[in-house]
């Protein structure tokens, strides 16, 4: 099903919010709904979304490209987003990652045998006074978990798996 | 002293409309619309003294007075990408205080003659977007958006526009290019945003918390203003305390706090009680401050921190003690940088990439003195020519880690 | 716009206010280094190779008057250095591009770009005419203090099309390409892919770099990263020899270059290894479409005819010129006023004079062999002398009508479309979408028959009416899109009425978009074409030249076997030249010298690249031998016929090789030892040619014909080929017309192996709805019953075609000449 059928009224939320006349301006939220379900953006979106902001399609490959919470390849349903940047790793968040993975049995950048969660090292989240802390990118968008440890964090990746279920 | 800026911390609830209302909200902005030019809401900004709050510490007023009156329509756009690596103070003030700022970009709109204004945030401010939305949709509601307000001619909008993971959509023009649907890389300048802006019409781009300062400047007038803080720097500001401390977190202080003040009354000192060694002030961006006695007396103003050879930036206030190698910390900085170049000028693109190699080979002990004088030597080749201060932040604590802690590079 | 002195390198310069540095520089000889500027784009700044220091001077507050010190003003110099191709001079300027700082500078951008170069100038295409080896010989380290086993790996061999190579490695991001195709040809297919270091170029097309422009971006990428899939590995830059001459696709007679060498590859042949474009700022600027640059390879194709054949005992065998000669000669001179000359404008302006001379001297008839009428109003009407798109901008309106300009003539929609951007009203008028729309002002759609009133109707119109007749420049550009020879001479007759008043004027007049290079050429010979052409053909003695009417149309071929005799002058063994009796081997153009008349009406000169091919010889000079055989003297030497031309012909009046061979100093300059300015496109040091002189401007008075639609559809009249009706297709039947596109199965295209692809299969372009009708979709095969003759195609779907409409391409084996009935059936 094409982006225009199946969320109709965001795109025209989408484009309410741009002159008229800059229909381009509409091409980052629109690659944002476009990965909501899978979380990547195919060649199909590309040329829907190109169609849609009359752009060519190399020009919305060209900014998924450069923008790193694109993905034109796809992962686990859930990416957990650790952020390891400076402030964190000076309050342990090298650590948090690998003893994260290895508990989930991954490699950073690895994802779970069932597919469900992706763990890769991000630059700084702008939560540095709440380190360790990651962001979950999936079908609902971003949400932020800070304040972590690996139990708190099994956890959840526990009752990710049974909700998902 | 009661906050100006984190106001969330003294007024419960002040995220909710009526009680925002309830405390002198909004009335800033119905006075503006109703009794001043734009050009004297301009003046009263001006006589306050306030300065950007992005980093690069423009002031505010003369900013706002450069809008090229000779092309329409303009925007604003309030810069939330805060992606510089020890900074998280827009965030609290967005999710804490939504409606001060709200209101500041609405008097910035008014002031510059704007109907349209776009609030710019990172993309993994995906759930700081979606409360913003709510809160400019009860703003709507209400009738401090829209079509004439409070009686007056003057029509306004906001929108937010999420970007998508680039630190470089900081930078203002790489910002204009992103809700232009672009790659987000920086443009020449000049021009400047205020003759050349958001789709080629003037643009004011500031940051979050200099709109949030609006307001309350508005309603208890510029002096006021300039009474805290210091003659260089008027006001207050948010830093961001990051790092080896023990209580990280936001404070809001006058400029001309110390360091001291910052790191041991606020931050409750080192952990496990070490020595600190040194500071970062400017988040990843900083040249590296020898934390001798000298610097932690230091007021945090603009001229102030200069003089111990750094930067105040946007305060995001990085503490390292001496269990930090800062060969490793400028190998961190490095990977941060390499990965958030644009790619657009040659110096940051290879010269990052370059750099990397250096410090990753410097840092696992492979490397050798001359490494060392490599990396500085090609950080220093990388100053001065890049097209954007990214690759210009890059080299800051390559060049001034090497020269104040040398030990730490085997020298 | 003022004027601003300043000084460079000490030499003191005066140049209009908001020029950049660095083209102040280039004005007075001084290369300052540059990767990512291009003098035809928008500077970006991006590769800061240009780094140079800039002084100005102090400005006392109070006076605002200049500082002085010693008597001269004091001069202050940023702290850093600036980048010379974003920064407008100013008054006073003193500009050190060659002091120790900017020096260094330079060398350490060099050495930054190196670091991730793969280094393999040994075997690179680019080596040797490479600005990235040039400039890191002139101010670049010698030696690099990047690990070289550090470097970045990747990939050497991307195809971004078929056309086109790309090698990761060696890429700068520069972006030349990328904004050469966003910004000159407008269209974006290739991107940048990641940033920072990742940076990478992509294409997202389907078939991949989908541009009829993609071979410009070799030229101007800085380094080996693009190649075209023709030169690559081809030879080496410096082993190469250049030979001016102008491309032979289409009429817009873009000045090209043919690299040539002798190679064991080829058997010791002298052979063509590329085609790059020639500076000619009034035609092709330094451009050139893939068309003119890679379809080359038919002048070299095997199947060529090598010998003279004659038919003996009804085959055709190899025989000797001076048997052919004998027997064609005595035969034309036999035949004398019952000669048919029928020629196309794929000859050489000497091969049409000498051709006509022949025809006249014998009494016989000469035809232009094209289905596209009007040439005789573009002789009278066509733009003045000075005229280039490249001038015009606001107050200049451009009509285009009944023509795809990207598939007819790429280059003119390149310029028009860069007109469009300085600001000229362009109107598109056709009766279907064409790409040239997405640039214009006003889009006017017809339905097919009705090109005439529509353009009669034009100045009626509010904007578009007031567009025309106040315009300060008026430009009006006719194809025969949909046409035949009685439609598009019907519409040349309307558009000239447009024009009229303006004729002689440079950036004003009519420009026929003809089929091939030098129709015009043709035209201003005199050359006609026929109205009903199978009757002329029947029982003459017929001469054809550069024409393969047996080919395109059985109906046609019919009309030849009933000739009395027929002389074939061709390139290859045609179905024309299978029914002919004497068939005389002709040179490719790339062979000899001689001159074509683009459809602006500039005569411009080509020089012989490589030796002749078997025992052939030139149009002209082959004609001139059946002259001397039938008794009548002509000229042997191009340039001596290009002189009785000038004599004969009054719009060549005055025009000689010499007077084509003329050159002035062009802006920008490119081509020089700075190949990083301009890219590898060649100087024109051979002459930029010379235009004709119009009918207006010799004071010819005759207007033009009244036409009117109905004239044009009646029986018997000169402009009907309509067959006495108005189409009007019944039930079941469909209006098919036909359309041009540019890479299609004609003589001068099917034999280049690289263009295969690009040739496709024949096609028929439908309404969705109306394909629906038939059941057919995209790709599906239909019928096609035509004049009792059916051919298959596959269909493709237009939403801009009228529901009773199919498009057919011409010369894509399907015999459409102008609008016909037709049949349509799924397979
Ligand atoms: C690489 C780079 C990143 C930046 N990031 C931010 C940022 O995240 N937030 C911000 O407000 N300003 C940032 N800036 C500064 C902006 O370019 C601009 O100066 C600022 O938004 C102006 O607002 P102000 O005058 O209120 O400070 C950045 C600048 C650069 C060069
Ligand atoms: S300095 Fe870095 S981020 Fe800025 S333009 Fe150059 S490559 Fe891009
Ligand atoms: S920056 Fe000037 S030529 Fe590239």
């Amino acid at each position: 099903m094409s982006l225009a059928e199946k969320y109709p009224q965001e795109i025209q939320k989408i484009f309410a919010k741009y002159p008229p006349e800059q229909k381009r301006s509409a091409v980052m939220p629109l690659l944002h709904l476009a990965q909501r379900e899978e979380g990547y953006v195919d060649r199909h979106a590309m040329q829907e979304i190109a169609a849609l902001v009359d752009i060519a399609e190399t020009e919305v490959a060209s900014i998924v490209g450069f923008y790193t919470l694109y993905h034109d390849e796809p992962a686990g349903k859930l990416r957990f987003q650790v952020c390891t940047d400076l402030p964190c790793a000076l309050r342990g968040a090298e650590q948090f990652l690998a003893d994260l993975c290895a508990k989930l049995g991954i490699e950073p950048g690895g994802t779970t045998p069932d597919g469900l969660v992706t763990v890769e090292p991000v630059m700084c989240l702008a939560a540095c006074n709440k380190a360790p802390v990651f962001q979950i990118q999936g079908p609902d968008g971003i949400e932020y978990h800070e304040n972590m440890t690996v139990e708190k964090t099994l956890e959840l990746v526990e009752a990710l798996k049974k909700s998902s279920a | 002293m009661a906050h100006i800026l984190l106001r969330h911390r003294d007024i419960p609830g002040i995220e909710k409309l009526d009680v925002y209302q309830k405390n002198g909200g909004f009335q800033a902005f119905e006075q503006a619309v109703k009794k001043m030019k734009p050009t004297e809401v301009t003046d009263v900004v001006k006589a306050s003294g306030l300065r950007g709050r992005g980093g690069a510490g423009f002031p505010t007023g003369v900013k706002w007075g450069f809008m090229d009156n000779n092309n329409w329509p303009h925007y604003v756009v309030a810069n939330a990408d805060e992606s510089e690596p020890g900074t998280f103070k827009d965030r609290e003030i967005m999710e804490g205080n939504p409606f001060q700022f709200l209101e500041g970009v609405a008097i910035a709109s008014y002031a510059v003659g704007a109907n349209l204004a776009y609030v710019y945030l990172r993309g993994e401010f995906w759930q700081v977007a979606a409360f913003l939305d709510q809160k400019i949709e009860e703003m709507e509601q209400a009738g401090f958006l829209g079509d004439k307000l409070f009686g007056s001619d003057y029509s306004l909008r906001i929108h937010t526009h999420l970007g998508a993971g680039a630190y470089i959509c900081g930078e203002e023009t790489a910002l204009l290019e992103s809700i232009e649907g672009k790659r987000g890389q920086p443009r020449l300048r000049p021009p400047f945003p205020p003759s050349f802006g958001l789709y080629g019409k003037p643009t004011v781009v500031n940051n979050v918390e200099t709109l949030t300062n609006v307001p309350l400047i508005l309603e208890n007038g510029s002096d006021w203003y300039k009474s805290l803080g210091t003659a260089d720097s008027a006001g207050v500001k948010v830093f961001s305390l990051s790092g080896r401390v023990k209580k990280p977190g936001n404070y809001e202080l006058p400029f001309g706090t110390t360091f001291r003040e910052l790191i041991y009354t606020h931050g409750g000192g080192i952990i496990n009680d070490r020595p600190v060694k040194g500071i970062m002030a400017a988040g990843a961006s900083s040249s590296i401050i020898v934390a001798d006695e000298k610097a932690l007396d230091t007021p945090m103003d603009y001229a102030s921190v200069r003089t111990l050879g750094g930067d105040l930036g946007s305060a995001s206030v990085i503490v390292l003690d001496d269990t930090v190698g800062i060969d490793w910390v400028v190998n961190k900085t490095i990977h941060f940088f390499k990965h958030e170049s644009c790619g657009k000028c040659t110096p940051c693109r290879e010269g990052n990439y370059w750099m990397q190699h250096l410090t990753e080979r410097i840092h696992s002990g492979q490397g050798d003195a001359s490494d060392v004088e490599l990396l500085d030597s090609v950080a220093r080749q990388m100053q001065g020519k890049c097209l954007c201060a990214l690759g210009e932040f890059a080299t800051m604590a390559v060049v001034t880690g090497i020269e104040r802690f040398p030990t730490d590079f085997g020298k | 716009m003022t004027d601003v002195t300043l000084t460079i390198d000490n030499k003191e310069t005066t140049v209009p206010a908001g020029t950049l540095i660095v083209n102040a520089a280039k004005q007075i000889g001084i290369d300052i280094p540059v990767f990512c500027y291009h003098p035809k784009m928008e500077p970006v700044g991006m590769c800061r190779m240009c780094l140079v220091e800039v002084g100005r001077p102090i400005i006392d507050r109070n006076t605002g008057q200049p500082v002085l010190e010693d008597g001269k003003p004091k001069i202050q110099f940023g702290p850093k250095l600036e980048t010379a191709c974003t920064t407008p001079v100013s008054e006073g300027m003193v500009v050190r591009g060659l002091s120790e700082k900017a020096k260094a500078g330079q060398n350490e951008i060099v050495e930054f770009l190196l670091t991730s170069h793969p280094l393999d100038c040994p075997v690179c295409d680019k080596g040797g005419e490479c600005p990235l080896q040039n400039l890191t010989m002139d101010f670049g380290p010698g030696k690099s203090r990047f690990l070289y086993d550090e470097k970045f790996h990747l990939e050497k061999r991307v195809p971004l099309g078929d056309l086109i190579v790309l090698d990761r490695e060696r890429c700068i991001q520069c972006a030349r390409c990328i904004r050469f195709q966003d910004e000159i040809a407008g269209e974006p297919v290739i991107g940048f892919y990641n940033r920072g270091r990742a940076t990478d170029i992509v294409t997202y097309t389907d078939p991949g770099f989908d541009s009829v422009f993609s071979g410009n971006t070799t030229d101007i990428c800085p380094v080996g990263a693009l190649t075209t899939a023709d030169f690559r590995f081809g030879a080496r830059a410096w082993e190469l020899k250049s030979t001016a001459s102008v491309c032979g696709q289409c009429p817009v007679g873009c000045n090209i270059v043919f690299n040539t060498r002798r190679e064991a590859k080829s058997d010791g042949r002298i052979v063509i290894k590329r085609v790059m474009p020639r500076q000619n700022e009034q035609v092709n600027e330094i451009w050139l479409c893939d068309k003119g640059r890679f379809a080359y390879h038919y002048t070299e194709s095997e199947s060529r005819l090598s010998k003279p054949l004659v038919k003996k005992a009804g085959k055709l065998e190899e025989t000797t010129w001076d048997e052919a000669v004998a027997i064609a000669g005595g035969k034309l001179q036999s035949a004398g006023g019952e000669v048919v000359v029928l020629a196309s404008g794929r000859l050489s302006n000497e091969d049409l004079f000498n051709l006509k001379s022949l025809a006249d001297g014998l009494g016989g008839k000469s035809l232009l062999y094209t289905h596209m009428g009007g040439g005789d109003l573009t002789a009278r009407f066509g733009v003045g002398a000075g005229t280039n798109f490249g001038e015009m901008g606001a107050g200049t309106t451009i009509l285009v009508v009944a023509s795809d300009l990207y598939n007819e003539a790429p280059i003119w929609h390149l310029r028009v479309k860069g007109a469009a951007k300085r600001g000229a009203t362009v109107i598109v008028a056709n009766a279907r979408a064409t790409k040239l729309e997405a640039f214009a002002r006003y889009v006017v759609r017809y339905a097919y028959g009705d090109e005439v009133e529509t353009i009669n109707g034009l100045t009626q119109k509010d904007n578009i009416g007031e567009a025309i007749t106040s315009a300060e420049n008026l430009v009006v550009l006719f194809g025969s899109d949909g046409l035949g020879l009685g439609g598009s001479s019907a519409l040349a007759a309307a558009c000239a009425g447009l024009v009229q008043g303006r004729a002689g004027k440079p950036n004003n007049g009519l420009i026929g978009v003809w089929p091939r290079a030098n129709d015009q050429g043709a035209w201003e010979i005199g050359f006609r074409p026929a109205s009903d052409l199978t009757a002329e053909l029947k029982g003459k003695t017929v001469y054809v030249a550069a024409a393969d009417p047996a080919g395109d149309d059985p109906q046609l071929a019919a009309a030849l076997k009933e000739a009395s005799f027929v002389i074939a002058q061709e390139l290859f063994l045609t179905e024309t030249a299978k029914l002919a009796d004497v068939v005389l081997p002709a040179q490719a153009y790339t062979e000899r010298d001689g001159s074509f008349t683009s459809g602006e009406r500039r005569a411009q000169r080509f020089y012989a690249a490589v030796p002749a091919f078997g025992e052939t010889k030139a149009d002209f000079a082959i004609i001139a031998m059946l002259a001397d055989a039938a008794n009548i003297e002509l000229a042997d030497s191009a340039e001596q016929v290009f002189e009785n031309l000038g004599v004969t012909v009054p719009a060549f009046a005055g025009l000689t090789y010499e007077k084509l061979a003329e050159t002035v100093e062009q802006w920008p300059v490119v081509g020089r030892g700075d190949l990083y300015y301009g890219g590898t496109t060649y100087e024109n040091t051979q002459g930029l040619g010379a235009h004709l002189v119009g009918g207006a401007e010799r004071g010819e008075t005759a207007s033009r014909p009244q036409v009117q639609k109905e004239t044009a559809l009646r029986p018997g009249s000169p402009y009907g080929d309509f067959a006495g009706q108005v189409l009007r297709p019944k039930e079941d039947q469909w209006l098919v017309v036909p359309v041009s596109k540019l890479y299609d199965q004609g003589l001068t295209v099917r034999s280049s192996k690289l263009l295969e692809n690009h040739i496709g299969a024949a096609t028929v372009t439908l309404h969705p709805e109306a394909a629906k009708r038939l059941g057919a979709g995209a790709g599906d095969m239909v019928e096609v019953t035509l004049d009792g003759t059916t051919a298959q195609a596959a269909v493709a779907l237009d939403e801009t075609v009228s529901a009773s409409v199919a498009l057919l391409p011409r010369s894509m084996g399907l015999p459409v000449s102008g609008p016909a009935v037709a049949g349509l059936k799924k397979v």
